[in-house]
């Protein structure tokens, strides 16, 4: 049944009018540099999106579905993307595009996103999940003509098609051995590998589609080149959304239960990814290309939650994509305001960042210290919750790979700190800070403790719709 | 029972760290100071109560808060202090403005945030001493460490770097498992609250691996023989109100760990590991006298004593007697104020030759009377000389030690030999050495004077009337050890591997699973905390099936 209810889809429908005016302005001549707009249209998004009601409805046949999950997905990411955009506001080249083009392709990576959210049918997902790729694969290389950036963007594509060409077999597998592509069909049916090996492994390589969006071990290998080669603020979105939209898809599938040789792979994949990440970062000197390796870490950790499973393994990994989103922009906030010129940002360039900016240190640190997982910040809350629901679903090794690689990590993140606050430069870099800029960076590391403080409401809330979609 | 209906520890918790915000929009740096001081003795009154309404008789949780806080978790803002934890939150509070006041002159640059990171210390190791809830806990006892590495890595000394990194990966690493032990506790019986967890029973493998979990953590923080050297490192760099606040409560916290966690809640499992506390505890006392006598830095020479001091308090703790607890408990109090002195007189002292060298101080007792005076006080405090409290403490830890084992008794004594070898030969070089270089140093001004009295009248009076003081105590430990007796005794008759740790993935999630979780904080998890038969169930029989 086609069901179709505007009033349901409202946040999808102001994206789509964002859109077109975006569109509009990219093919003038003289609207295409006035985007400030766009940041505050996207924070109206995220409010329509979070007071949307939520009722479970099915539309567009079945394939579309408005529930808890869907809603609050739809709600990071566009506040995610008036973050991104609010970071872009003030890029300096884009090579050949304008600012227009820019903000026009990033908002269609998030109306993917959006969709993404909402899709309950295998190919609906794909194709959700390709238009929120496309969109990125165009917005990497626009850096003032540089080679890296073309690099990296080359890189993604290639090997981004080839994982949708793994993810698109799998899914003709799943339509052999379970005879449809309906997720709350599939919902029912049996995933033991006994009784549907085809099925199960069609699932597994579905999977392996969004394990790339995630840069999980082994599909890891983009990410820091991807960080590295991208402007600060492109790579500041590349870091966060599209790994969202992987989660949130990984959320409605492991609802499946599958049997326990998927879980087992991504359980081995998830603790290689940790300390891989981990070790790996402990090297980097580029800022950037650190926080690559440490999102490969963070990955790790999100399928922690996903492979335990239960309401209260897909709560905490909904919970934790929130929580990887903020720290994550916020500490690419604070590398785009180091930045010189747009150019990347080494650790030594942190040195001294106490006297330049003692506003971006304290943030540069709470945003460390959450990535590490310390408390009272929202990394620490986040990483217990997963660590309860791993050790609830009885993995146990897994829980204490993750603990101790906490250890591991701390080094890498604590030395950000360590530049920012105990060394000098010879020559003081000059920072120019807006007070605006100043302020929203202060807004996101409170965000960053507030959901590590007060994460009791919107956990109660994931909980009831993970409950929802396992049912 | 202590209950005011007034969230006194809350208040005591978050007063500092409100006023850490507003030191952000104070100017310059003499308010900053005077503000904190102030701060600090607002503290100090606030605290008032907890020192004189305290209930003695009881061994109950005084001064109790419970909130529900993240329910879905079953997690609760639980805060509560019995006898065991009265004295180190009294400690934490009164050494705030003794901390502010010895830095009045050494800190000369980014004062304000040396104070809120000074301010953010005491909140959490209030914190600390007083959760009830073990994430809240564990919250505290690790957020303790971002100021703590920032005090020393900002305002530390030429190696400060790398003295604070040190600090900061040993410690954390250490305390890694610990958080996976309260994870497992938690999915186990279903609560975070560790009165709940003291009166449930567990299997003795589980016992045995939560225990090496949280010793871990809690033997780097004390820091006991192998494991101790990151202490001198950071004692050595760090400033000298982040060497008190160091010696005199962040060593606590492993101790305090110790007799809060390990001995009720894994009673078998620390019957088990005695053998090796007590080895580990002699050792500290050895090597760590030892060290401390090759020593010819003064702050390094005091750091190994510290770690010899721990090594008596967790002797004391692990021959499970009264008396020896007892000790322990006092023990963690007194060096508290002795070292934590002593670290004020070694500050006190590097601001007039600024060097910690022993022979750049010879000689100083012609010129500077008050201070040796002092020095002569603490140190004698600190090898135990009767009539100070560094002897009563002692004692009682020697009575403890010699009623369970003669010979350990006759070690413990050629510990305090070896305390008294190398104080003596600090206080000889300093007060006597020759050639002098004193002349022209100031002797102690009033400021000084000002932070070492109540230190010093301490010292006294807790040598010459520790009644009050242990009377905090008595009940609490007598209830620990009964329960302590106890549950060591059903232990060692049940040994059933009830909770191995499997090394694979366990296929017991049915389609029921989102349920079941769902229920993870209902009925089904709780067991009937009191009944003392309530054996180790099975952890995963309640859910799923």
């Amino acid at each position: 049944m086609l069901n179709f209810n505007p009033q349901l889809i409202i946040p999808e429908l102001f994206m789509v009018a964002l859109l077109a005016v975006l569109f509009i302005q990219s093919i003038s001549r003289r609207l295409t540099d006035s985007i400030d707009w766009v940041p505050v249209a996207a924070l109206i998004g995220a409010a329509l999106a979070a007071f949307s009601p939520a009722s479970g409805e099915y539309m567009f046949y079945d394939s579309y579905r408005i529930d808890g999950l869907s809603q609050f997905f739809k709600t990071i990411v566009f506040l995610g993307l008036a973050v991104c955009t609010g970071n872009a506001l003030r890029i300096g080249s884009l090579g050949k595009a304008n600012k227009a083009d820019y903000f026009f392709f990033m908002s269609m990576s998030a109306f993917g996103l959006l969709l993404l959210s909402s899709t309950v049918e295998l190919f609906t997902i794909f194709l959700a999940m390709e238009l929120a790729s496309f969109s990125l694969y165009i917005l990497l290389p626009f850096r003032n003509d540089d080679r890296q950036a073309v690099e990296a963007a080359i890189k993604y594509v290639l090997f981004g098609a080839v994982a949708s060409a793994i993810g698109l077999y799998g899914v003709s597998y799943i339509l052999a051995g379970q005879h449809t592509t309906y997720v709350n069909e599939l919902l029912n049916m049996d995933w033991s590998f006994a009784q549907q090996p085809m099925a199960l492994i069609g699932l597994t390589l579905f999977f392996l589609a969004f394990l790339y969006k995630l840069a999980l071990f082994p599909f890891h290998f983009w990410a820091p080149d991807v960080y590295q080669g991208a402007s600060n603020e492109t790579a500041a979105f590349a870091a966060t959304l599209p790994k969202l939209g992987a989660i949130v898809i990984m959320v409605r599938l492991m609802a499946f239960n599958p049997g326990l040789e998927v879980k087992t792979v991504l359980a081995v994949f998830a603790a290689a990814s940790m300390t891989l990440g981990n070790l790996i970062a402990l090297i980097q000197t580029d800022v950037k290309r650190l926080l690559g390796y440490s999102s490969v870490a963070h990955a790790g950790f999100v399928i922690m939650g996903l492979v335990a499973g239960g309401a209260h393994g897909l709560a905490a990994a909904s919970y934790y994509a929130l929580v990887y989103m903020v720290m994550n922009l916020t500490i690419f906030w604070v590398i785009t305001r180091i930045s010189k010129d747009g150019k990347n940002v080494a650790l030594s360039d942190l040195k001294g960042l106490y006297s330049t900016s003692p506003v971006l240190a304290f943030v540069l640190a709470v945003s460390a210290f959450a990535l590490v997982g310390l408390p009272p910040t929202a990394g620490f809350i986040g990483k217990l919750f997963l660590l309860n629901s791993a050790w609830e679903a009885g993995i146990y090794w897994l829980v204490i790979i993750a603990v101790v690689n906490t250890a591991l990590a701390i080094f890498y993140y604590l030395n950000l700190v360590r530049h920012a606050y105990t060394l000098d430069q010879d020559v003081p870099a000059k920072i120019s800070l807006s007070p605006l800029g100043a302020s929203i960076a202060i807004i996101l590391a409170l965000g960053v403790l507030y959901l590590g403080v007060v994460p009791q409401n919107i956990y109660a809330f994931l909980l009831k719709a993970s409950t929802g979609i396992l049912s | 029972m202590l209950n005011t209906g007034f969230p006194l520890l809350s208040t005591l918790i978050f007063f500092p760290l409100l006023a850490a915000v507003v030191l952000f929009f104070l100017r310059g740096d003499h308010t900053v100071r005077v503000f904190t001081l102030v701060i600090s003795l607002i503290e100090c009154i606030l605290v008032l109560p907890v020192m004189t309404g305290f209930d003695t008789t009881t061994a109950q949780f005084q001064l109790v808060e419970k909130t529900a806080w993240i329910e879905p978790w079953n997690i609760y803002y639980y805060l509560g202090i019995d006898g065991i934890s009265v004295l180190m939150v009294l400690l934490t509070v009164f050494l705030l403005p003794i901390c502010v006041l010895c830095s009045w002159k050494y800190i000369g640059q980014r004062v304000k945030e040396f104070h809120f990171c000074l301010l953010l210390m005491t909140t959490a190791c209030i914190g600390i001493f007083s959760a009830l809830d073990f994430v809240l806990f564990y919250i505290f006892w690790e957020a303790m460490l971002i100021p703590m590495y920032l005090l020393i890595a900002v305002w530390g000394g030429p190696r400060r770097r790398y003295a604070s990194l040190k600090f900061f990966i040993y410690t954390l690493a250490g305390s890694t498992l610990f958080l996976a032990a309260i994870v497992a506790f938690f999915i186990n019986t279903g609560t975070f609250s560790i009165p709940e967890l003291m009166e449930h029973r567990y299997s003795f493998q589980f016992q045995l691996w939560t225990f090496m979990a949280m010793a871990l953590a809690f033997a780097i923080k004390v820091p006991m023989y192998p494991f101790h050297t990151w202490l001198p490192a950071a004692h050595v760099e760090a400033p000298t109100a982040g060497s008190v606040l160091l010696a005199s409560i962040l060593l606590k916290m492993g101790t305090y760990g110790f007799l809060r966690f390990c001995l009720p809640i894994t009673p078998a499992a620390s019957v088990f590991f005695a053998p090796l506390m007590i080895g580990m505890g002699v050792l500290s006392i050895i090597v760590g006298s030892l060290l401390a006598l090759g020593q010819s830095d003064m702050k390094k020479l005091i750091a190994y004593s510290s770690v010899a001091h721990m090594g008596f308090v967790t002797l004391g703790i692990f021959v499970f007697a009264f008396r020896g607890l007892e000790g322990a408990i006092m023990h963690m109090l007194n060096h508290g104020i002795i070292t934590g002195a002593l670290f004020l007189l070694v500050g006190l002292i590097y601001e007039r030759s600024h060097s910690r060298e022993l022979e750049d101080n010879l000689g100083v007792s012609k010129h500077l009377p008050a201070f040796t005076g002092f020095l002569l006080l603490f140190s004698m405090a600190a090898f135990g000389f009767p009539g100070t409290n560094g002897f009563f403490s002692k004692l009682l830890i020697l009575l403890g030690v010699f009623k369970v084992n003669y010979w350990l008794g006759v070690l413990f004594v050629v510990g305090l030999l070896l305390g008294m070898a190398y104080l003596l030969r600090l206080l000889l070089n300093v007060g006597w050495g020759t050639p002098s270089k004193a002349p022209g140093w100031k002797d102690m001004n009033f400021r000084e004077w000002v932070y070492l009295i109540p230190l010093g009248l301490m010292v006294i009076y807790l040598g010459v009337a520790p009644g009050r003081a242990l009377s905090f105590l008595g009940p609490s430990i007598e209830n620990l050890l009964v329960q302590f007796e106890a549950s060591k005794e059903i232990h060692l008759e049940a040994q059933t591997p009830e909770h191995p740790l499997p090394l694979a993935l366990m296929p017991r999630h049915g389609t029921a699973e989102g349920i079941a979780g769902q229920q993870l904080n209902t009925a089904a998890f709780d067991v009937p905390a009191s009944s003392p038969y309530s054996l180790p169930r099975e952890p995963k029989s309640m859910v799923a099936d």
